[in-house]
């Protein structure tokens, strides 16, 4: 077992994925190792997945956008003879705490996520060709891809068998793309989740599971043939090459401290929290859009969506204890405008976009990190635009109000941009101050008036945009006796209170998926009939069957 | 009343399952059955087909006295629906269920379960005939070419059951199965057959004598273990498909042991001691001991593959779920459970085999396919016998269960046929010796060449000791029609 679960990989060390590059299509191929599980006990049969394998397809992804940015069409497809993906290893499930296994659906549903957003965000369209069995979260990565192609070898299927097979749900957006992306009938879904061994050939197409079903001589052909019509039809002005992501650079202190270029996680065990510092960009803005290509991973906001996306990975997974991630940032908040100016100033430059869509996609792993969330905005602070973002990702943010003894710093101010009324929309489909402003939409028009203006703890306090603005006197007591209440509750508790209260407004496909779905297979990750010693997850392979309370809840 | 011993003949599927009462499942039969007859005809080459052939029929399901003989022209064929006799208060032998009252119904909880075991099973059925397709045009005798026949309508006949049991038990989708059956087809890009040893080509009569020895007696382990299945139709269908499935491997051990009786008999009379003077032996027109043993390591390992991964949760379900046995399950002396019981198997460790305790439960597998090498070293016995008995110094060995494998622990590596780990160097060179080369494959092949005159043999394979039916030496076990 590794000490930490390291979520920095490229590929040269991958294990279980491997790319060939054609042009504007890339195919991407599943061959997972058996014997390359994350934990020891279980092997990785049949192309199924644990953490490992995902974190591999999670940097695949990543490096489609940023290093390939001329492929247009990605082809997801099995290494393996006869199986396309089992699924997530059962063995794994079966042996890992419950917190690994919320942790791991919660990652494996974020990865899901941004390859199925690549066709809107980066004109990357996924293609699954599946051939063999497709079962479980082998479907669920076939269901976020934005087109499935099944062979018809009269054998080859799609299935989600998890419920009778092992009294969990598909919890990887399977039962909630099966409804809501792939518009399947509700009574067909219901057989369709019934029955272990799926659903194969014509009437896959016919129930909408699949897109096309192609006869198997033909397959390979038929999947190359869409693969460059797709390729032809995609509006992408694709640049010929990208740009390379370097390794991190982290160390990690033996405190637990982590620290990278621009981001600090300090830790404190006695008050089971850790703080994150994002530091303000150390030069200026690059001139103009060849500059920010030259420039490429030391970029500002490209190392700082890094290094914060990998902190906040770290502390979910290897952190379970801290409950609470205070963020303050310190910096000069007129360079962080510049930076993002030149993003937003380029934003058909394919680089620049894809900085912003991966700073949407980092904000977005804040909103749905189960962990309480606070922010400080202290004298020096550089919470401006893209950055302030974070303030209205937290739970509650706390504001340095006037001068402060001792301390020179410039006086905490918050600067709103462009970036906080649209880029970046949260699961729900809103922008983070519409979401936060739900009853009383005119302030968020308030607020877009003060854009450019450096909002003084008074001011911002007025606009609604922080909890609590509190002067040298009060400061560090309101504040230590927020942390010390925060810490005493129960982590269960503020687990469900805080979800519930981030994400109010419209549902969508996403907070269904981290909502519902995920909650109910928490939910039934608890039960005895599922994980109980005698439930299907801990007797899979053994040969008997789980056994069940019949009582319904 | 229904005659259960003896067969219906007043539809047009015989059967002793009262199938003239059974409106249902006899429309879907009948309806499936054009499908059936359009596979065989574009199947068999058509001379064959017009030809008479002295096959035996399956008339009744009393032991004593089951099949009748006669010339047949195969679409003629009587393909039947039998199924052996009811056991009265039979109960379920194995698993969770064990001692309740075996399943006259398909229970709805292993309906997938059951239905699955059943196609694989059926899937297995149609293939080898497909595989064996063109086997008649190099026949060594009428006697062979009429066995090759013989097993190949039984085969079919084997199809029917399983397409009679999907009918009868697994409604809309059994149906469906039961024509996909029909589509799949051996070694075909379109929509190969299910397992791997399926989809092989059976290019020459030794590798057909192989065949029929080493992988029907892998489908002889499945039908035992289905044989003691608590879904008592699949048990009753086994059981009688186990009385046919006996001949397809007396053909096969005694077409060995033929080859061989005619290789041994040709080096003594050229006076060819050294077995590995190849050439020479090759020259007298016969096929060599260890190009013989070369296709042996093949088929057996081969069929190996078949029995699946050494720790199996489908196989362990199953036997939990009562659907599917142990072989001679009912003579095990246990309490036919397996909680906490372990079974020893191979595993890979740190570079080395090392043998392993494990579950029983997911053990299934690898106790049947240890059952299966000791069922299959026997007639390798008998062939070393006649090796002795000719005073030549050989002896047929199986190659150690690691050699050659595609699926399980020794997949992706590499061993020699007694086991040991080599490496890719020493694989390559050892490789010619161990399994059949190109220049192997052309030279049996140079000897396929049709003998079709009653009493007459190729001069590779030895005539049986006895005939079939117990007919004389000449007999004319297929009138040929040559047009
Ligand atoms: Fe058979
Ligand atoms: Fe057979």
């Amino acid at each position: 077992m590794p000490d930490i679960i390291d979520f920095r990989t490229d590929p040269s060390h991958y294990r279980h994925w491997r790319v060939e590059y054609d042009g504007d299509i890339a195919n991407l191929y599943m061959d997972v190792d058996e014997d390359g599980g994350l934990f020891d006990g279980y092997q990785l049969k049949l192309n199924s997945y644990d953490l490992g394998v995902d974190i591999e397809l999670a940097d695949v992804v990543q490096r489609m956008r940023f290093e390939h940015p001329e492929v247009k069409v990605v082809v997801m497809q099995s290494g393996k003879d006869n199986v396309f993906c089992a699924g997530a290893n059962i063995r794994m499930l079966g042996g890992a705490a419950h917190a690994h296994k919320v942790n791991f659906c919660k990652f494996t549903n974020e990865t899901r996520n941004t390859f199925e957003a690549a066709e809107a965000d980066s004109g990357q369209k996924y293609i699954a060709a599946v051939k063999g069995a497709c079962a479980g979260g082998g479907y669920e990565l076939a269901l976020a891809c934005n087109h499935i192609m099944l062979t018809d070898d009269s054998s080859s299927s799609v299935a989600l068998p998890e419920v009778p097979l092992l009294a969990v749900l598909p919890g990887t957006g399977g039962l909630t793309r099966v409804t809501d992306k792939r518009k399947v009938r509700r009574d067909l879904a219901d057989v369709f989740c019934s029955i272990e061994e799926g659903v194969k050939g014509k009437r896959a197409t016919e129930w909408r599971l699949v897109d096309e079903v192609v006869p198997n001589s033909k397959f390979a052909d038929a999947v190359q043939a869409r693969a460059k019509e797709f390729a032809a039809a995609s509006p992408k002005n694709a640049p010929e090459k990208g740009i390379a992501l370097d390794p991190l650079n982290r160390t990690i202190g033996e405190d637990g401290s982590v620290t990278y270029s621009l981001v600090e996680v300090a830790v404190e065990r006695d008050g089971r929290r850790a703080t994150i510092t994002l530091h303000g960009p150390d030069g200026d803005a690059p001139a103009d859009a060849a500059a920010l290509t030259a420039l490429g991973d030391r970029s500002y906001f490209l190392r700082l969506a890094r290094e914060l996306d990998d902190a906040i990975l770290h502390l979910r997974l290897n952190e379970m204890e801290l409950g609470l991630l205070a963020f303050r940032s310190q910096g000069d908040a007129a360079k962080v405008l510049a930076e993002e100016k030149l993003l937003f100033d380029n934003a058909d430059h394919w680089l620049a976009n894809e900085i912003l869509q991966y700073w949407k996609r980092v904000m977005k792993r804040i909103d749905v990190t189960s962990r309480s969330l606070v922010a400080f905005v202290e004298n020096g602070s550089c919470f401006a635009g893209m950055l302030a973002e974070v303030l209205f990702a937290v739970d509650r943010t706390y504001m340095m109000e006037g001068d402060f003894e001792g301390d020179n710093r410039p006086v905490a101010s918050i600067t709103l941009s462009q970036a906080n009324f649209g880029p970046f929309p949260m699961a729900n489909d809103l922008t983070r101050l519409e979401t936060r402003f739900l009853g009383e939409p005119e302030r968020v028009e308030a607020a877009k008036e003060q854009i450019g203006e450096a909002l003084e703890a008074f001011d911002a306090n007025e606009l609604g945009l922080v909890t609590y603005a509190f002067d040298d006197v009060d400061w560090e007591d309101e504040v230590r006796i927020f942390l010390e209440e925060r810490a005493s509750f129960s982590p269960d508790a503020l687990t469900g209170m805080e979800a519930n209260l981030r994400f109010a407004g419209p549902e969508t496909m996403e907070t269904r998926i981290f909502g519902r779905l995920t909650a109910w297979q928490n939910w039934i990750f608890q039960r005895p009939n599922a994980v109980g010693e005698d439930g299907a997850l801990q007797r899979y392979g053994t040969g008997v069957r789980g056994q069940y309370n019949m009582q319904r809840v | 009343m229904l005659d259960l011993i003896n067969v219906s003949y007043d539809t047009q599927i015989p059967n002793n399952v009262g199938l003239s009462s059974d409106k249902r499942v006899l429309k879907a039969l009948e309806k499936w059955h054009p499908g059936y007859i359009n596979w065989w005809n574009d199947l068999i080459p058509d001379n064959f087909q017009q030809s008479l052939v002295y096959l035996r029929t399956a008339v009744s399901v009393d032991p004593k006295g089951w099949a009748k003989f006669d010339y047949v022209k195969m679409p003629e064929y009587r393909w039947g629906v039998l199924l052996a006799p009811q056991v009265e208060d039979r109960t379920i032998p194995c698993g969770e269920h064990a001692g309740e009252a075996a399943w006259q119904e398909v229970p709805g909880e292993y309906r997938a379960m059951l239905r699955r075991l059943i196609v694989i099973q059926g899937d297995t059925e149609p293939a080898s005939v497909e595989q064996q397709r063109f086997l008649g045009k190099t026949a060594p005798s009428l006697y062979d070419l009429r066995n090759l026949f013989q097993v190949n309508v039984e085969e079919g006949r084997h199809l029917w059951a399983m397409v009679y049991l999907l009918h009868k038990y697994f409604g809309r989708d059994g149906r469906e199965e039961a024509d996909d059956l029909l589509r799949r087809s051996s070694g075909s890009e379109e929509a190969p057959r299910m397992l791997g040893a399926f989809n092989e080509e059976t290019p020459d009569w030794l590798s057909f004598f192989m065949f029929t020895y080493f992988t029907d007696r892998d489908g002889k382990m499945q039908l035992e273990s289905l044989a003691q299945s608590g879904f008592d139709p699949l048990s009753r269908t086994c059981r009688f498909m186990l009385t046919e499935e006996a001949h397809h491997m007396f053909v096969g051990e005694t077409g060995v042991g033929r080859t061989i009786q005619a290789t041994c008999e040709a080096m003594v009379k050229a006076g060819i001691e050294d077995p590995y003077d190849t050439d020479a032996i090759r020259a007298l027109g016969v096929i060599d001991l260890p190009t013989i043993q070369k296709k042996l390591n093949l088929h057996y390992t081969l069929s190996l593959d078949l029995f699946g991964q050494e720790v199996s949760t489908n196989a362990a379900n199953a036997f939990n779920a009562g659907i599917k046995g142990r072989y001679m399950e009912s003579r095990i002396d246990d309490d036919h459970k397996l909680h906490g019981d372990t079974y020893e198997v191979w595993d890979f460790e740190d570079g080395k085999l090392v043998r392993k305790e494990v579950p029983a439960l997911t053990a299934i597998n690898m106790r049947l396919r240890d059952d299966y090498t000791r069922d299959a070293s026997g007639g390798v016995g008998r062939w070393n016998k006649i090796i002795e008995k000719t005073g030549i110094d050989f002896q047929m060995k199986l190659p150690h269960e690691s050699f050659n494998r595609k699926i399980g622990v020794f997949a992706d590596k590499l061993f020699d046929p007694d086991g040991k780990l080599l490496t890719g160097a020493e694989y390559d060179a050892g490789m010619p010796d161990w399994l059949p080369t190109h220049a192997d494959g052309d030279f049996i092949q140079s000897l396929m060449v049709p003998v079709y005159e009653p009493g007459q043999y190729a001069s590779w394979i030895a005539p049986p000791k006895v005939g079939i039916d117990n007919k004389p030496g000449d007999f004319e076990y297929v009138k040929l029609h040559m047009a």
